[in-house]
């Protein structure tokens, strides 16, 4: 068997397969090829043209779309190892880079595991187990009490130890029944007679605990390294306190506003919680830090090579691939801590396909354009797609990690702000236009980052009313792409006529001719004001084509002056436009989807997007039964539609139940998350006809509410 | 776009070197103005009047039956008739409307572009011919000149093999008018017994049903060979609700009588069902698409003069150029230099018949023969017109005509050399010969001059005037003389005593009516031509027009008896 030699072999690895899929697959291919070192990708079915699957040496398919069949069927990414000849195997992050067993299993099979070892991985894996652990190791954790007495006096005795306010949570359960937040010792006795009552209502047992409730909490983490013989040095911290839906979206290094003395502790904390697990490869230790009291907590040890991971790699001038298939190798870490060096500063945006006013729901759709910023030493982006690739339901929606190093904070926010504006994505709704309000607050500005940044500012980033200057920069916008649209138009006929005929061109000259009068054009976009709830405003747009083959373009209903345009430059999507005299570039994108044409433009900082409800020449509705099943309204009063394409995993209530508001009636699962669809107001369930493990779409009919 | 235009300017300065290389080449027409004479100043301003009366009038037509009218169409979801062109030719392509003006002044009510809009445009590639009623103008109802307007546009239609697309929204004939509209061969029936010709000639008829189409007008969608019709704006029935309750006593709303879901799932009216006006319109665009011969580009042979160059002059000198008392001369031949295709004019028997300028050129790739006028028709220059139109026959290269005509010459020596057969000569080839035609008069249109240069009676395929152009029997003052000759031997004979003033108030009123009548405005009103254009836009109409004329198969051209 060509594997079983690898494991002793001095020669050190010399093909890896990489268990997983999109940017993290293509970045550790990258540094592999650097190092010489072959490559497998492995593939389900929904992946055999995807990017990743290009850039290996070779690749192998491992199974049918769903991830439980492919890139979570241990055996066949083993069978994948073996058939190729690889002797290592990356795990990349999610998928199986957690799982002892198949670190277990590599081992056994010969192979090696690019990553801790398989123990490290199960200490760290079962929480309570972890924070034993963690605690003997004198390791920080929240203040808190876990124990078997239940006596309400000893509790506010163990309250008063731990200091106000307290956090009451249900030793069992989750999903935030019966927990409390206590602020003072006077609420204490009812608030924990309640969450009792709650979680044996809920859960059938009443046991609870007590922690202490970090009111502004960050999260900062610390990279760890370790080697086979024994060293473990860390790799200074990063900041991901801003999430959404307890995501990451916004991640730094070092962390801001914190001293080196704080810096020196946590990375010491870090590098104990490591080697008390025997820890070697790379890791994270993740720590709660309390913004009002400076104190910082254990949360957790993540043993792999994280999502963040450049932002480190981008101050400390490493590759941590390359340190992991070192380790691997048995060699000893290349730097002792003294020599890890501090540069700068670096943050990293994750673009994922999101309904970011929906609550930031995953997106599926077809990357119609995509042009990521262009990378440069201090500039990095790492993708998993092309333009033309679909973002499928069936795996994580993040389209790739913009990664910016700047020689300070400021620096690297400006460079984050500015590829943030040039990095363009359409045919699926993104988070771009949310990174960029976040990376532009002014609290984010001062670092004043924690846990709870979105929510707090959530005013600021999601405002009922479009501001003013947005209002008038999105109607030049408008302006710009009727402009482009005729030109555009002019183009495609252009190329339509039929040779042969001599003269026929003369009828799509431009000006168009009309007699007596300057030919006009009305040209209706829909304008989807992205972060507001508020409907699309339909703009009314007049073009008059001038004799000097330029746009004069007014928007009907507005008092805006009309303003001359013309195109200097086309080619492809790209535009040199002169309006009123000032020349700039515009990037467009356009593509159809669900009966209307959408288009996207750049220019300068803004980015609009449009919708043309123009009825396409493929136009067939038969208009007889005009009312399309896509349309909310045209279902019953009380219909609840799946709010995303997924998988139903659990179906709580039956039909004729009764329901409160907001009461759980069955749980969808797409992207990897849970969602919980509720009923929307009180009734009963009926026409529920869906069941667990069955597929449904964008808009399908789950259920209705009737009143009786 | 811009590589075009580059690559023609370029080719432009290689023409000016060629010429200064070559200084006899002959073809190219000199400039032919003299831009610091005090008559082009004075010309120049003339004409700026002209075309100010021209733009104002137009300006008048272009809003259709006025604001309250349009507001009303509004309302109704519904587009102007102009508007629904524009959705319905390819977007941002160019339209040729025909007789703006017509019924301008022509009767006591006004009745802007006659209630009807013609012309054509292509749709997917394709040139079509428009007709869409202007329902903001007497409800879209047929005046007598409505009539000719539409029946002007299936004859264009029928001569170019254009597919029709009628744009229907009339309340029908116009009831008062009844008699000057319905029983006449060139009434209303015309317009269905063209659609059945041109049908079965296999020229497609399409008629989009956007408003009412009442009575005689509910065969327009019937005799089409596809029809569309809007939900709840389209109806199409033989006798509205009103009539139906009177004759019947039966009540039923006009969408149950004759909308768009009866015609499409009963009756079978209508073929297509919209839901709006704007998918109407995309059901028509598709219908065209979907015609076999759809942008086959057999309006015109292959040709393999795919790039032109531009005339070496500017062609808004042409506004200065045309003269607005027709009694100045002017060269014909400096409106040539600035319609043809690098100004190059290779002229025909130049030194014979100087009157008539005969010669080949190319208009927008297109090959020509050109015929203008350069003063009085000799015997000699009928016959080299009527030796020209015959060698253009027979290469089946289309003819321009640019009248600028006074007449044949009159007198004994005219007379003794045969004029009137000469004449009858140019007229005998006109006539026959079957290459497409296009005439504009640039200047005066007076007499057999009219006929010879192929007038409307000649059938051209397009006929157009210059705002500065006449047309009438004989000028204003000819023809008060000859009158007030009659008239004083008249009153001789009686011993009526005829002073002096009231001679000249005789003269006066004749050459008033003269006047009047010759307007560009009386001629474009009654239809005589297919518009008033702008002097500017002379070429690029003169292309449009050859783009649309133009056969892929040529006709032979059989001549009558030519008296010798």
């Amino acid at each position: 068997p060509p594997a079983s030699a690898a494991a002793g072999d001095d020669r050190g690895i010399e093909k890896i397969l990489v268990a997983n899929r999109g940017e993290i697959a293509c970045r550790v291919m990258r540094t592999a090829r650097r190092l010489g070192i072959g490559t497998v990708a492995v593939y389900s079915d929904a992946d055999s043209a995807a990017l990743h699957v290009k850039s290996a040496d070779e690749a192998v398919r491992i199974g049918p779309p769903p991830a439980r069949a492919s890139y979570l069927n241990a055996s066949a990414i083993i069978d994948a190892a073996l058939r190729t000849g690889a002797q290592a195997i990356h795990p990349g992050y999610g998928f199986l880079s957690e799982s002892a067993d198949f670190a277990q299993l590599c081992e056994t099979e010969g192979l090696i595991f690019i990553g801790p070892p398989a123990s490290a991985i199960r200490d760290m894996g079962d929480k309570s187990a972890s924070k034993r652990i963690m605690g003997a190791a004198g390791v920080p954790l929240v203040p808190g009490y876990h124990g078997d007495n239940q006596d309400i006096n000893f509790l506010k005795l163990e309250a008063e130890k731990i200091g106000y306010p307290i956090l009451i949570k249900p030793t069992h359960g989750g999903g935030g029944k019966g927990m409390r937040i206590v602020q003072s010792p006077d609420e204490f006795v009812e608030s924990i007679l309640g969450a009792q009552r709650e979680a044996a209502a809920s859960f059938g047992i009443n046991t609870i605990l007590l922690e202490k409730y970090i009111t502004h909490p960050r999260h900062v983490e610390v990279q760890v390294f370790g080697d086979k013989h024994g060293n473990v040095i860390h790799l200074n911290e990063r900041d991901c306190s801003v999430q959404r839906r307890h995501q990451k979206i916004i991640e730094e290094a070092p962390a801001p506003n914190i001293t080196n003395e704080f810096r020196s502790h946590l990375g010491k904390a870090a590098v104990s919680a490591a080697k008390a697990v025997g820890y070697y490869s790379a890791g994270t230790v993740e720590f709660i830090m309390d913004t009002i009291s400076g104190e910082f907590y254990f949360m957790e040890m993540n043993t792999r090579l994280q999502v963040e991971h450049p932002v480190t790699e981008m101050i400390v001038g490493q590759d941590l691939v390359e340190w992991q298939i070192r380790v691997a190798n048995g060699e000893h870490l290349p730097l002792v801590q003294e020599q890890v060096p501090l540069n700068g500063h670096s943050f990293e945006a994750r673009i994922y396909a999101e309904n970011v006013p929906k609550g930031f729901l995953p997106a599926t759709g077809t990357l119609h354009h995509y042009r990521p910023v262009p990378v440069s030493p201090t500039v990095r982006v790492e993708t998993g797609v092309e333009e033309g690739n679909t973002v499928s339901m069936h795996y994580d929606p993040m389209i790739a990690k913009l990664v910016v190093w700047g020689e300070n904070r400021h620096a690297a926010l400006g460079k984050l702000k500015n590829c943030l504006t040039n990095f363009q994505v359409a045919g699926l709704p993104t988070n771009i236009t949310f990174l960029h309000m976040l990376s532009n607050h002014w609290a984010f500005d001062k670092g004043l980052v924690e846990t709870h940044f979105i929510e707090h500012f959530k005013a600021d980033f999601f405002p009922d009313e479009v501001p003013v200057e947005t209002d008038v920069a999105a109607k030049l916008s408008a302006t710009i792409v009727a402009a482009c649209i005729c030109e555009m138009d002019y183009t495609t006929l252009r190329k339509m006529i039929p040779s042969g005929n001599s003269l026929l061109p003369l009828w799509y000259s431009q000006p168009p001719f009309r007699m007596h009068h300057a030919a006009k054009r009305m040209i209706e976009l829909e304008w989807d004001k992205e972060l507001t709830g508020s409907f699309p405003m339909t703009l009314k747009l007049v073009i008059t084509y001038q004799l000097a083959g330029s746009y004069f373009i007014e928007i009907g209903d507005s008092d805006s002056p009309g303003l001359e345009v013309k195109i200097m430059h086309a080619r492809d999507r790209d535009y040199k436009i002169d309006v009123n005299g000032l020349q700039s570039n515009v990037t467009l994108a356009i593509y159809s989807k669900e009966r209307s044409k959408h288009i996207q433009v750049w220019h300068g900082k803004h980015h609009y997007h449009f919708r043309q409800t123009v009825r396409l020449e493929q136009y067939n509705d038969d208009g007889l039964e005009h009312k399309k099943d896509f349309q909310a309204s045209s279902h019953p009063k009380g219909s609840v539609l799946a709010p995303m394409a997924g998988l139903v995993v659990k179906v709580v209530l039956e039909n004729g139940s009764f329901v409160d508001e907001g009461q759980p009636v069955l749980v969808l699962e797409a992207m990897k998350m849970e969602h919980v669809v509720k009923s929307p107001r009180a009734g009963y369930v009926n026409g529920l006809q869906v069941a667990a493990g069955q597929q449904v779409f964008d808009t399908t009919v789950l259920f209705n509410i009737k009143d009786k | 776009m811009l590589r075009v235009l580059a690559r023609r300017s370029w080719r432009q300065l290689q023409r000016r070197h060629h010429q200064a290389a070559m200084p006899f080449c002959s073809a190219v027409l000199p400039d032919g103005i003299d831009r610091s004479s005090d008559a082009f100043a004075c010309n120049s301003a003339a004409v700026q009047d002209v075309i100010s009366q021209l733009q104002s009038n137009i300006r008048q037509v272009l809003g259709g039956g006025g604001p309250r009218a349009v507001e009303r169409n509004r309302s109704r979801n519904k587009l102007l008739p102009r508007e629904r062109i524009d959705r319905m030719i390819d977007p941002g392509s160019s339209f040729l409307e025909l007789s703006q003006l017509a019924g301008f002044d022509l009767y006591e009510e006004s009745l802007p572009s006659g209630g009807i809009i013609t012309g054509i445009g292509p749709v997917h590639g394709r040139l079509c011919m428009f007709v869409a009623n202007d329902p903001t103008v007497k409800g879209g109802t047929y005046y007598p000149i409505t009539v000719k307007k539409h029946l002007r546009a299936q004859e264009i239609a029928a001569e170019c093999k254009l597919p029709c697309i009628y744009l229907v929204d009339s309340g029908g004939a116009n009831l008062p008018r009844q008699a000057d509209v319905f029983p006449d061969r060139d009434n209303f029936g015309r317009i269905f017994y063209n659609q059945a010709k041109m049908s079965a000639e296999g020229i497609p008829q399409i008629a989009l049903v956007l408003g009412s189409c009442t009575a005689g007008g509910a065969y327009i969608p019937a005799m089409a060979d596809e029809s569309v019709i809007v939900k709840g704006n389209g109806t199409i029935f033989l006798a509205g609700p009103p009539l139906v309750k009177a004759a019947t006593g039966e009540e039923v709303s006009a969408e149950d009588l004759g909308g768009a879901s009866m015609h499409c799932k009963i009756s079978g009216v209508s073929d297509h069902f919209a839901t709006d006006e704007i998918h109407g319109l995309t059901i028509g665009r598709n219908i065209v698409k979907n015609l076999y011969m759809a942008g086959r580009g057999e309006n015109s042979p292959p040709s393999n003069s795919s790039s032109y160059e531009d005339p070496l002059y500017d062609e808004k000198e042409l506004t200065s150029i045309a003269p607005v008392d027709q009694k100045q001369p002017f060269d014909i031949r400096s409106i040539i230099a600035r319609i043809v295709d690098g100004s190059e004019f290779d002229e025909f028997k130049k030194y014979y018949g100087t009157t008539l300028v005969t010669g080949f050129a190319r208009i927008y790739g297109q090959s020509v023969g050109i015929i203008g006028n350069n003063g009085i028709l000799f015997t000699e220059s009928a016959l080299k017109g009527s030796h020209f139109i015959e060698l253009c026959a027979q290469r089946n290269i289309p003819l321009i005509f640019l009248q600028n005509i006074t007449g044949f010459m009159v007198g004994s020596k005219s007379e003794a050399s045969g004029i009137a057969k000469a004449g009858a000569k140019m007229v005998m080839a006109v006539s026959c010969s079957k290459v497409p035609k296009i005439t504009i008069i640039v200047g005066g249109s007076f007499g057999a001059g009219n006929y010879g240069m192929c007038g409307r009676a000649y059938s051209p395929n397009f006929l157009f005037m210059w705002p500065t152009a006449k047309i009438s029997v004989m000028g204003g003052n000819q023809a008060a003389g000859v009158l007030a000759q009659i008239e004083r031997s008249n009153k001789k004979r009686q011993g009526i005593e005829w002073s002096k003033e009231e001679e000249d108030k005789f003269k006066s009123k004749v050459v008033e009516g003269y006047d009047r009548e010759a307007s560009p405005y009386f001629s474009t009103a009654r239809l005589w031509d297919d518009g008033i254009i702008h002097p500017s836009d002379t070429r690029k109409v003169i292309g449009l027009c050859l783009s649309a004329s133009i056969k892929p198969h040529p006709e032979d051209t059989k001549y009558g008896v030519f008296r010798m």
